[in-house]
């Protein structure tokens, strides 16, 4: 988070001058993911959103926001997908304390 | 902080001329469109991208469009009203202008009389003026309503009915399907009056998909970012404006904000001009460029001066013809010119371009 520059998401592109066939695989497996398919483009577009706060990463939060407001997608929606995320994170937290309550149960039950 | 809070929001309801505001002198604008970002170099220029697939000078085809803008004044005050249009604008086109207007109306080889403003009905000789040019048989004739006018006043309430006995295509402004993104960008109450419109409409058979009564909404981003797939986005404001208020209608033309008059003073406001003069260079699509509006429209200002784009008339940049003014109109003279660019031009050329009649990329 500390390097973070905006301005940096506009040199994405540039990650291909270093490794040429990785990064044009790379782009073009992500253009693919991103068309519309059995999921519509918009319902994708709300599933990055809620990865890229998962992932917490900055670029792509401003991707993804930017994404959406041009699809139409609302405040409400957005934060709702955001929720969606949050929720695994924290449900994917507390679902570990079993092996914590497991591990007690286990040494000292 | 309330009273400041206060006083923005009345200063929101005022035009940038109102407000004496430097943004409201086109000198301006272009100055700053000219300069920072692409004055040092970060940039191209129009003028040089254009250049680069072999497209400057940009010139003129078949004439197609004849845009008549009858006045500057409008009941709503938009936050990016590229016209700077408002309550407080007195520019109105006058009898004698329009009877000039209705000479080149009744010769031209354009097919598509399009009316526009402010709001164009505000102007007191305006169903004179549609009464009259209906008469000339042009194919299709637009006005472009902002509904809310329709509501606005009891003398304004049979507008449906006038426009349906005019055959008269309505193409009217909706930023969102729903009330707070359409509020924020067109004011308090605008959408509840535009869905009642958009209702009065459809219950005389406007927009109904069968109906030779055209009903188009016009879609352009409430904020600092492009438009989506103009597609998409009509699927989506057919399904939510039909469900939530049994609203039909045509088409949806998805419209860029160009970085003039308003939005040009919000982009500044909202520290949103570089990144968004970005987007569009970035976006830049050089099929767009061969069919931008300026290529077959030709804009009337509401004094009668010529213009390329309705965007050259806020920028007060005629067109460079000898022919330049509706009193001296020559179609063929007229055609014969090089269309005047700025850095605005990138809004037509981003992604899948846009036009008055929406995207325009083949």
């Amino acid at each position: 988070m500390l390097y973070y520059d905006p301005k940096d998401l506009r040199k994405f592109g540039n990650i291909t001058e270093w490794s040429e066939e990785l990064g044009t695989k790379f782009f073009d497996y992500y253009g693919k993911v991103f068309e519309e398919g059995a999921l519509t483009a918009r319902e994708k577009s709300l599933i990055a959103l809620a990865v890229a706060h998962t992932e917490q990463c900055p670029y792509c939060i401003d991707s993804y926001t930017m994404d959406g407001l041009q699809r139409g997608v609302t405040k409400e929606e957005m934060m709702e997908a955001v929720h969606v995320g949050a929720a695994i994170k924290s449900g994917a937290t507390l679902v570990s304390s079993v092996m914590m309550m497991n591990k007690v149960n286990k040494l000292d039950g | 902080m309330a009273g400041k809070a206060i006083a923005m929001s009345k200063l929101k309801l005022q035009s940038l001329h109102k407000r004496n505001s430097e943004l409201a002198q086109s000198n301006r604008q272009l100055e700053i469109l000219s300069n920072g970002i692409f004055l040092d170099g970060s940039l191209t220029p129009f003028a040089q991208k254009i250049k680069e697939t072999g497209q400057f000078p940009l010139r003129p085809k078949k004439l197609e469009i004849l845009q008549i803008n009858v006045g500057y004044m409008c009941n709503q005050v938009c936050e990016h009203c590229h016209v700077d249009a408002g309550p407080d604008r007195k520019e109105i086109m006058t009898v004698e202008t329009m009877k000039q207007c209705l000479k080149v109306i009744r010769t031209t080889q354009a097919h598509t009389l399009d009316l526009t403003g402010g709001a164009p009905e505000m102007n007191p000789n305006f169903r004179w003026f549609v009464d009259e040019a209906s008469k000339a048989g042009i194919k299709d004739f637009i006005v472009r309503s902002n509904l809310t006018i329709i509501r606005a006043n009891k003398k304004y309430y049979d507008l449906p009915e006038f426009f349906k006995e005019h055959n008269i295509h309505v193409v009217s402004s909706m930023p969102h399907w729903t009330r707070g993104k359409t509020d924020k960008q067109r004011g308090d109450g605008v959408f509840d009056a535009s869905i009642k419109a958009l209702q009065e409409l459809n219950a005389i058979g406007y927009g109904i998909p069968d109906s030779d009564l055209r009903l188009d909404l016009v879609y352009n981003p409430s904020g600092a970012f492009l438009p989506g797939d103009q597609a998409s986005m009509e699927k989506d404001f057919k399904k939510a404006l039909l469900k939530d208020f049994g609203i039909q209608f045509h088409n949806l033309f998805a419209i860029t904000n160009l970085p003039i008059s308003r939005f040009l003073d919000y982009l500044i406001a909202s520290e949103n001009y570089e990144d968004y003069m970005y987007s569009l260079v970035e976006a830049y699509n050089p099929s767009a460029v061969q069919n931008v509006m300026c290529t077959n429209t030709i804009s009337i200002g509401w004094d009668g001066w010529l213009y390329d784009c309705d965007f050259n008339q806020m920028l007060d940049l005629k067109v460079a013809s000898k022919v330049n003014h509706i009193n001296n109109y020559n179609e063929e003279l007229l055609n014969d010119r090089n269309i005047i660019i700025s850095q605005h031009c990138y809004g037509c050329t981003a992604g899948a371009g846009s036009s008055c009649q929406g995207t325009v990329a083949p």
